[in-house]
């Protein structure tokens, strides 16, 4: 699966979800969990919607802070996962 | 309990008060004292009062004077210790024509100048105008227990127990402050000085304020809580003295009234213990009240049985639903005359009600102990953190949470592993002031990107105080749970609990909260004690649950801490949702407004709609608060500025009646 379109599906969730507004800029580096735009239960909805809309599965040890706390690190692990799945 | 209200010309070019506007002013906060009103007037003030009456009946009306009608008072409260005050006074020859309260403070005033308010053990918004110096001096007890908001303008000075008084004159601009709503969706209240209106302070807890007849104002800070550690021999020393003094506050409560107080029951500790000491304070029967929850998740009906059977008092239950929640919800505002981020007001706005009809005028509750004793969450969270961040690398350190929140160790890896990242938050800051409070602040101010463009704009050029930048001068010497305890004291529970779920809910329907646990002495005796006693380990109110062991039923004391909570958003959109949510989030009525982002809050609301109708129904912590608290923010809006804030109620005449303009009337 491309990069892009997982960036462009994974932007568009966190906007519609979060942030609520399709016009503000939404920083890919920002860090979603210290800047309180997601929260303890915020994650669990962010979690739910990878799983459903890439078909991936993450085990325990995938949900550390380092692979879901922006836009850009929620993107290359969604597309390791992916490629993974594939091979 | 009582409501106050005036005007003062700080010079003599204006014209005396009209009786008619001092009228309308009492009249707005008729609900805090229905049974008689009272006013004087001479050409510079005017000062009205509305009265609850609770001590001294029969002859302590106001406005009332010292002995030769040169200095007077309105009141709202109560000075506990003033039998003792007044053998005092009359020791050094003052005469007494009255049994109340009331009379004390004037001739304390007359005796020991602004010094007097230090000795005032007891909750109370007053003031004192002195006619021979042409002095108005306006004071509030140490944790801010009765409400006083004051507007100064072109020379003259309006001052009253609530908004929705100095909003009764016409001629007073209705504006939000947007610092004060920034500091809500942060703190989650706005911190005296600063309202949540423009051009109107609150008086800050633990201070008086002098205008003096030179036009020159002084603000006294008399009294902010201070820790400094007292010696015991032992913990059963320290166990004894505290149950001593715990149980002679209560005793306080009951006793100084003329009318019978009862209490209220939560189901926790501390107000188990008020009730348990309120009981033994005088004969006869003994009145408690409590809110049942029909969602189970918030509910603790079995403990407060439990306690009520103990005590065997005569005790009576509210049963709340989301649906009753959401009808009082814009009533619980317009007394809490501020945005909430929380329903949790208004279960109690509804317990006073059962209270007023059942007759009881006064109720004792727990408020406090947890804040003077340590037993909030945030207290244990800080100190793990606190310890976490001298190892930040360390695995084993955050394994503490799970006994914190023992939902934890059971949920799966996935909730958890994410969940430290939340406290993780400021783990390299923990030698700054303010480390505790830190996840909630960074969670609660995200809550600013709802704001409109317009508010964020006002806010970069003008940002709203910093509460940390008032910390005095010795918070730096004091350990870090007396640090804490500090800024939740002066955040949370001075700005929102002992207001908007305190005195607010309870004056709603005319009835008087008193306060052991906050107390002059039981307060200083508190913050005197090391914090192994308070937070022992993780074991939180570690002294209180001694003092409570053979007294209070051991499930209560031994049970897990149960935070207390109300349904929050799911009230407002599920399927008995009131119309008059959608009217408030139309993007008419948010623009008009002004104040938040119109896509975002639609956004949210969806969000939120969607939420309801899923299985689970369950709503983030951030989404329950954005939700309540805007929708609070626009019923603000709706009853202060687009209207302001009166309530249609009777008519009021002054049977007290000093009219020093017109002396025809006297």
């Amino acid at each position: 699966m491309q990069q892009e379109h997982i960036q462009t599906e994974v932007a568009d969730f966190i906007r519609k979800n979060f942030i609520f507004s399709d016009t503000k800029k939404l920083n890919n580096d920002e860090s979603l969990l210290g800047s309180g735009v997601v929260d303890s239960t915020g994650i669990l909805e962010l979690i739910a919607f990878l799983e459903g809309k890439f078909q991936v599965k993450f085990a325990d040890s995938d949900l550390v802070a380092e692979n879901f706390d922006s836009v850009n690190k929620i993107v290359s692990f969604v597309s390791r996962k992916t490629t993974g799945a594939a091979a | 309990m009582c409501g106050i209200a005036g005007i003062v010309n700080l010079t003599d070019r204006h014209d005396p008060p009209s009786v008619d506007l001092l009228r309308s002013m009492v009249s707005a906060i008729q609900h805090r004292g229905p049974d008689e009103y009272g006013l004087f007037r001479d050409h510079r003030v005017g000062m009205g009062h509305a009265r609850l009456s609770i001590i001294d009946i029969s002859t302590g009306q106001q406005p009332l004077s010292n002995a030769d009608d040169t200095l007077w008072i309105v009141f709202n409260g109560e000075i506990f210790n003033f039998i003792e005050l007044r053998e005092e006074l009359e020791k050094i020859g003052y005469t007494f024509r009255t049994h109340s309260d009331t009379e004390v403070i004037v001739h304390a005033y007359e005796a020991w100048g602004v010094d007097c308010f230090s000795r005032f053990n007891g909750q109370w918004a007053l003031a004192l105008w002195d006619t021979v110096e042409n002095t108005l001096i306006l004071s509030r007890d140490r944790i801010g227990v009765r409400p006083l908001y004051v507007r100064e303008h072109d020379g003259r000075v309006w001052f009253a127990s609530e908004v929705k008084a100095i909003f009764a004159d016409p001629s007073v601009p209705r504006e939000i402050d947007v610092q004060g709503l920034a500091q809500t969706f942060m703190y989650w209240a706005s911190i005296a000085p600063t309202s949540l209106y423009k051009g109107i302070e609150e008086l800050r807890p633990g201070s008086t304020r002098m205008y003096n007849g030179d036009g020159s104002r002084k603000d006294i800070q008399y009294w902010r809580p201070s820790y400094n550690e007292t010696r015991f021999s032992s913990v059963g020393e320290a166990t004894e003295a505290l149950r001593d003094k715990l149980k002679r506050a209560t005793q306080l409560r009951v006793l100084r009234s003329d009318v019978p107080v009862g209490s209220y029951l939560s189901g926790g500790l501390d107000s188990s213990l008020t009730a348990r000491f309120g009981r033994e304070a005088k004969e006869g029967t003994f009145q408690t009240f409590s809110i049942r929850f029909e969602d189970p998740e918030f509910d603790e009906t079995e403990y407060q049985r439990a306690m009520a059977r103990t005590i065997d008092s005569n005790h009576q239950e509210v049963l709340v639903r989301k649906s009753d929640i959401a009808r009082v919800f814009p009533d619980v505002v317009r007394h809490t005359e501020r945005p909430i981020l929380r329903t949790a007001p208004a279960p109690l706005y509804l317990l006073s009600r059962l209270v007023r009809d059942t007759g009881i005028k006064a109720v004792l509750t727990g408020e406090g102990a947890d804040e003077m004793l340590g037993g909030y969450d945030l207290f244990r969270e800080a100190k793990i953190r606190m310890f976490w961040s001298h190892q930040p690398g360390s695995h084993i350190r955050p394994l503490l949470f799970d006994r914190l929140y023992p939902y934890l160790a059971r949920s799966p890896q996935q909730a958890k592993g994410m969940a430290l990242e939340f406290w993780k938050r400021g783990l390299d800051r923990a030698d700054q002031p303010g480390f505790s409070h830190e996840p909630r602040w960074s969670t609660t101010g995200s809550l600013g990107r709802f704001f409109s463009a317009e508010a964020r704009h006002l806010l970069k050029s003008a940002p709203p105080p910093n509460y940390l930048e008032t910390l005095p001068l010795e918070f730096h010497r004091w350990d870090p749970l007396a640090q804490a305890q500090f800024i939740e004291v002066e955040t949370l529970l001075s700005s929102y609990l002992i207001s908007s779920q305190g005195d607010r809910m309870l004056m709603a329907h005319s009835v008087e909260g008193r306060f052991p646990f906050l107390d002059a002495d039981v307060m200083d005796f508190c913050n005197g004690l090391p914090a192994q006693y308070k937070l022992n380990g993780l074991n939180e109110k570690f002294i209180l649950k001694k003092v409570a062991d053979g007294i209070i039923p051991d499930q209560i004391i031994n049970r897990p801490k149960q935070p207390y909570r109300a349904p929050d958003a799911i009230a407002f959109v599920g399927t008995e949702a009131p119309e008059y949510v959608d009217e408030l989030f139309a993007d008419s009525a948010l623009r008009s407004a002004g104040l938040f982002d119109v896509e975002a809050v639609r956004g949210l609301y969806a969000k939120c709609k969607d939420r309801a109708a899923s299985p689970e129904a369950v709503f983030s912590n951030t989404d329950n608060m954005g939700l309540v608290g805007i929708l609070s923010t626009q019923l603000v809006v709706d009853q202060f500025i687009n209207h302001n804030g009166g309530v249609p109620g009777k008519r009021i005449e002054f049977t007290t009646f000093i009219d020093r303009v017109h002396t025809s009337t006297h």
